[in-house]
């Protein structure tokens, strides 16, 4: 996971759901940290989505994922999805 | 496909969901909402506002009209009512009054609720019927090409107005306040965190309450009159809000381009149509009468 190791400088991150993506920018525009911008590249609708460009500024609060209008992107800590990670890869106890 | 498109598809595959997915019909995902309306994002504040109300989903239903916000209760995954035009709230109340249990949202825009079911909605405020209503105003017909809405304010281009709008706008909050609504509050897209609060602590109350959210319609409203995309109107809206809690409904009528008061304007309690109903049977008939919905644990 080498990718993750370089995007963990940040104290969060943000999953885009590239392929719903409308391009409307307001999670660019109103992410608080100014931590995302637009990608070079188009989804499969022909819209530019949001990449996470200074991903150490990111705080993963989650605020992209409140103004999305499309439901593609949301924000997490990396403290709260190892817990969560950590919870699914433990098995319940019978 | 480039090295940042495969990180960001190998992230999402990698990840856990999107925490409104449970609340949507994701087969109905991608909605027909344009880049830049807001629609999207009330909808978004709404499913934070059900998952933090921690309310029973099978105890919810959301009831729409016609128009493009109208298309709301088809891709929420609740019990879900998509009516005639104007007539959202006439089938909401039905619906509440046959099942007193349900909590009944109406989720509709400006044109539907305050334009065809005008009437509708100040007979449900006066009665004070139990439901919730969310109106998105974007000032305009979206679904039908841009023609003038009673919440236009003065000044505008639009279609069927093409040398500006001259009619005065509707208040929406002084109307829901006048009729007698026990919850009146309003938030621009831009108030994300304090909509989804709102809408929770509105979801939690009881009698007719009316949440206003202003929202962007690039399409129509804001290209016709040159003023951007929606992320600029959603800038103006960041620029020119003032929040007044407790204000007299009365100041908070729109103009075009001009400040935007939002915030909670009422909160008050009085009794709802169903509890008015048992008590006056009951006061007239004393035990002969069975007050109804009562025995469900509501009202």
């Amino acid at each position: 996971m080498s990718a993750e190791d370089d995007a963990r400088k940040g104290k969060g991150t943000v999953f885009v759901r590239v392929e719903v993506c409308k391009g409307c920018s307001f999670c660019i525009d109103f992410c608080p940290s100014h931590a995302l911008e637009f990608s070079r590249e188009f989804n499969p609708k022909g819209y530019h989505f949001p990449v996470l460009g200074r991903a150490e500024d990111c705080t993963g609060c989650d605020l992209c994922g409140l103004y999305c209008p499309d439901f593609a992107i949301f924000g997490a800590r990396w403290k709260d999805l190892d817990e969560k990670r950590q919870a699914a890869s433990t098995p319940t106890q019978p | 496909m480039s090295e940042s498109l495969d990180l960001h598809l190998a992230s999402v595959e990698t990840s856990l969901d999107n925490p409104v997915l449970p609340f949507l019909r994701q087969d109905r995902i991608p909605h027909i909402w344009c880049p830049g309306c807001g629609i999207g994002t009330s909808v978004n504040c709404f499913c934070r506002a059900l998952s933090d109300s921690g309310l029973d989903l099978d105890k919810v239903a959301i009831v729409s009209g016609i128009g493009c916000t109208g298309r709301t209760a088809g891709y929420l995954n609740l019990d879900s009512f998509h009516t005639t035009h104007g007539r959202a709230i006439p089938f909401a109340t039905g619906l509440k009054l046959s099942n007193p249990e349900l909590n009944v949202v109406v989720y509709s825009g400006d044109g539907d609720l305050f334009a065809i079911g005008g009437n509708h909605f100040f007979h449900a405020a006066r009665r004070n019927m139990d439901i919730l209503v969310i109106c998105v105003n974007n000032f305009t017909y979206g679904m039908t090409g841009g023609q003038v809405a009673p919440t236009t304010p003065v000044g505008p281009t639009q279609t069927t107005m093409p040398y500006g709008n001259f009619e005065n706008p509707f208040n929406l909050p002084f109307i829901a306040d006048a009729c007698g609504a026990t919850y009146v509050s309003r938030w621009t897209i831009y108030h994300v965190r304090q909509l989804a609060k709102a809408m929770k602590e509105a979801l939690g109350k009881k009698g007719f309450r009316f949440i206003e959210v202003m929202s962007p319609c690039p399409t129509l409203y804001s290209r016709r009159n040159r003023l951007g995309d929606g992320v600029d109107q959603v800038k103006y809206y960041k620029e020119k809000s003032v929040i007044k809690n407790g204000v007299d409904t009365k100041e908070v009528g729109l103009g075009y381009q001009g400040e935007i008061v939002v915030g909670k304007f009422v909160d008050r309690e009085r009794p709802t149509w169903l509890e008015s109903m048992n008590a006056h049977y009951s006061h007239h008939f004393g035990d002969a009468f069975q007050p109804y919905g009562v025995k469900n644990g509501q009202d």
